[in-house]
């Protein structure tokens, strides 16, 4: 691969991702969310294979491999389950915020992982560290829907794009945290997931629907 | 190898797989009592060692320094005592029909396996490893908090999950920063996260970055310490869930992850100088102390007080690390292990109340110590630990923090805590006070005690009054600790 394929391809992944990442703000449908995510799963694992091809890394290309599996395909599979059968449950409910709103919140949150990690790029400045706004802007949208959404689901889908934004910031800083470390990382994520999942069934059970409005009882 | 590291992770998880083998029986539940037993005693002999400088094994994945083996102590204490009261606590809860036969199986599964990742937490060497650890207590304890698996306890589970996760999930991005900043720094991929690498190449390590992964990583770990602004999950979570996990939670968990963010600061400081997570530790503890004394007041159940009470006690250890002295960090470690212990003792005590009047508001307990003489004096010892009054040994960390606060030049500080703390020490005593003392109500029920349940009441109350009246051994050990974390004199 010579430089600019490769800066080009990792550009084309790192925007791929963003943009998954503002579709998921923009649509409110739960499949089509899911939907995203995995194609944003597929975007996060181009990252590490595109770098492992680059440097002729085995080991990287492995990592991209096992990032493909989970983030493609495991974890979109358990959560599309946990979407209910009900017409309305499949919608997020009115959110709190409107698209149109979020859609500029979402611009605004990008300008901003711009200016944090200037001092990461400053470090470093290779074709790499400079997508690393993009997995920045995905990890603030990410918190972002996690508070603007009011469906159980969502704020799961917003937890996983959070670990997502996280992962690819690893990938794209440092090719990748050790081995053990990533490993381990993965597999708290998987599990975080299925505790989400299970949880998200018990509710509906409990209160007939998914909506995080129920969860008041609680306070001081 | 040093085969001593690995028995405080390898006990709890063998005790585990039997637990998942047999399910909930007096065999496997006594395994899981061993196992804690197992963490403390191998802690304690690692401590005779660690003296000669730390100890590693599995090539040097797993360290132990003075702060690992104050904190297996921790883990072991408080284990012993909260599986030990389990087996009484579990038995109740199914006679009542509380649970079933399948969430008591979970529940001895998921203890042991929660003891585990916490003394992997402590001993791993690689700070990623640490937070996988980290990270794993939250997974593992999860079910646990929505044991009973009524509406609220599922409010509490996911908020639970959701706060932690994602609070953790930042300081995995500070971890990642500070990685990148040790490659730069001259480490190899394959050791830099290490605790030891990281301490000789902090010099080196980028400013700009190292401090953003700083922000991230008091932030991160804070959220797990109970520490603002990720504090909401934890009277939730405390209150919801059973007595004895609620022990660990509050008297282990919340030290666990602090200790991380102590060995962070110690990295952090050489790189940036004491300065910065001084300013970050001063403003997170005492905003968490604020939150909680104001909480603390206005409380009328008693699960959420005995959380608030962590909670200012957790603001008070980030205050007190804030100060960074040797006199400081010793004081906090000793006043980890004291309010470990304390905590335990309440939250068993109150697990039997709870059981009693199948209800937490203050209201409706009254006359405890008139009612049953063990439940009421644990209860009673507890909160006088809690309280910080002489002899209990939070008396003298209180005392020594104030006077590390004093010496680090931040006299302001040690005002707003020690205005905190009056109001903390008023609402807790006042609260304790109304359900402890009073003529006994004819209409109320007998409190009854599982004999394991004041097996561990009866012990807490001894240690508590032995670490009072000598610190004894603990003296080195806190001394050592605080050295090896750079603490100044």
């Amino acid at each position: 691969m010579t430089q600019t394929t490769y800066t080009g391809a990792l550009d084309l992944a790192a925007g791929a991702f963003l943009l998954a990442a503002v579709l998921i703000v923009w649509r409110r449908e739960l499949r089509a969310i899911v939907r995203l995510l995995a194609w944003q799963g597929v975007a996060l694992a181009a990252i590490p294979l595109i770098e492992g091809m680059q440097q002729r890394d085995g080991a990287l290309i492995t990592v991209g491999v096992i990032v493909l599996l989970l983030k493609a395909l495991a974890i979109p599979v358990l959560l599309g389950r946990a979407v209910g059968t009900e017409v309305e449950e499949r919608r997020e409910s009115t959110p709190l915020v409107n698209t149109t709103a979020s859609l500029l919140i979402t611009a605004g949150l990008t300008v901003l992982a711009y200016a944090v990690t200037r001092p990461i790029i400053a470090l470093d400045p290779t074709a790499a560290t400079r997508a690393v706004p993009a997995s920045f802007a995905v990890i603030l949208i990410a918190v972002f829907v996690m508070v603007s959404r009011r469906r159980a689901l969502s704020q799961a889908v917003g937890f996983l794009m959070l670990d997502n934004g996280i992962a690819a910031t690893a990938f794209l800083i440092t090719a990748g945290v050790p081995l053990i470390v990533e490993l381990g990382a993965s597999l708290d994520a998987l599990f975080a997931v299925l505790v989400l999942g299970v949880l998200t069934g018990r509710m509906r059970r409990a209160f007939g629907d998914t909506d995080l409005d129920q969860l008041r009882e609680l306070r001081d | 190898m040093n085969i001593l590291l690995l028995v405080p992770i390898l006990a709890p998880l063998a005790a585990a797989v039997l637990a998942a083998l047999l399910g909930w029986r007096r065999l496997s539940a006594s395994m899981t009592v061993l196992a804690a037993l197992a963490v403390l005693i191998s802690g304690a002999v690692i401590g005779l060692r660690v003296g000669d400088g730390p100890q590693y094994s599995v090539g040097r994945l797993l360290r132990a320094d003075a702060l690992s083996v104050t904190m297996l102590i921790v883990i072991g204490t408080v284990g012993t005592l909260a599986t030990w009261a389990s087996v009484g606590y579990i038995n109740a809860e199914l006679a009542h029909g509380h649970t079933d036969r399948k969430g008591a199986n979970l529940y001895g599964v998921l203890v042991p396996i929660f003891l585990a990742a916490m003394a992997l937490a402590v001993l791993a060497n690689n700070i990623g490893v640490m937070w996988v650890a980290i990270e794993a207590t939250t997974v593992a304890t999860a079910f646990l908090v929505g044991h009973r698996r009524t509406r609220a306890s599922l409010e509490a589970t996911w908020k639970y999950v959701v706060i932690c996760s994602v609070g953790i999930a930042l300081a995995f991005l500070g971890t990642v920063l500070l990685y990148s900043a040790s490659l730069h720094a001259g480490a190899s991929s394959s050791n830099a996260l290490d605790f030891d690498v990281l301490l000789t190449h902090a010099a080196q390590l980028d400013p700009a970055v190292t401090r953003l992964a700083a922000g991230l990583l008091l932030l991160g770990y804070g959220a797990k310490a109970g520490l603002v602004p990720f504090h909401t999950w934890l009277a939730d979570a405390h209150s919801q869930s059973p007595a004895p996990v609620s022990a660990l939670m509050s008297g282990v968990l919340l030290s666990v992850a602090f200790s991380a963010l102590l060995r962070v600061k110690s990295v952090v400081d050489l790189a940036l100088g004491t300065g910065f997570l001084r300013i970050g530790l001063l403003i997170v503890g005492l905003l968490t102390m604020l939150v909680a004394a104001s909480l603390l007041v206005v409380q009328t159940d008693f699960k959420r007080m005995l959380a608030y009470s962590s909670m200012e006690n957790m603001g008070l250890v980030a205050v007190a690390a804030a100060a960074g002295t040797k006199l400081a960090i010793a004081a906090l470690l000793l006043h980890v292990l004291a309010h470990g212990i304390g905590k335990a003792l309440v939250f068993l005590a109150a697990g039997q109340l709870q059981a009693t009047h199948d209800s937490t508001a203050i209201d409706d307990v009254t006359a405890v110590l008139a009612r049953s003489r063990l439940v009421g004096t644990a209860f009673a010892v507890g909160l006088v630990v809690l309280l910080g009054l002489p002899p209990f040994a939070m008396f003298a960390s209180e005392l020594s923090i104030s006077r590390a606060l004093a010496g680090a030049h931040l006299e302001w500080a040690l005002g707003v805590a020690l205005l905190l703390m009056v109001i903390a020490f008023a609402a807790l005593a006042l609260n304790g006070a109304r359900m402890l003392l009073g003529p006994p109500d004819a209409s109320s029920p007998p409190i009854a005690v599982p004999r394991s349940v004041a097996g561990a009441l009866i012990t807490g109350v001894i240690l508590s009054v032995a670490l009072g009246l000598t610190a004894g051994p603990f003296t080195q050990l806190f001394h050592t600790a605080a050295t090896l974390l750079g603490a100044s004199e």
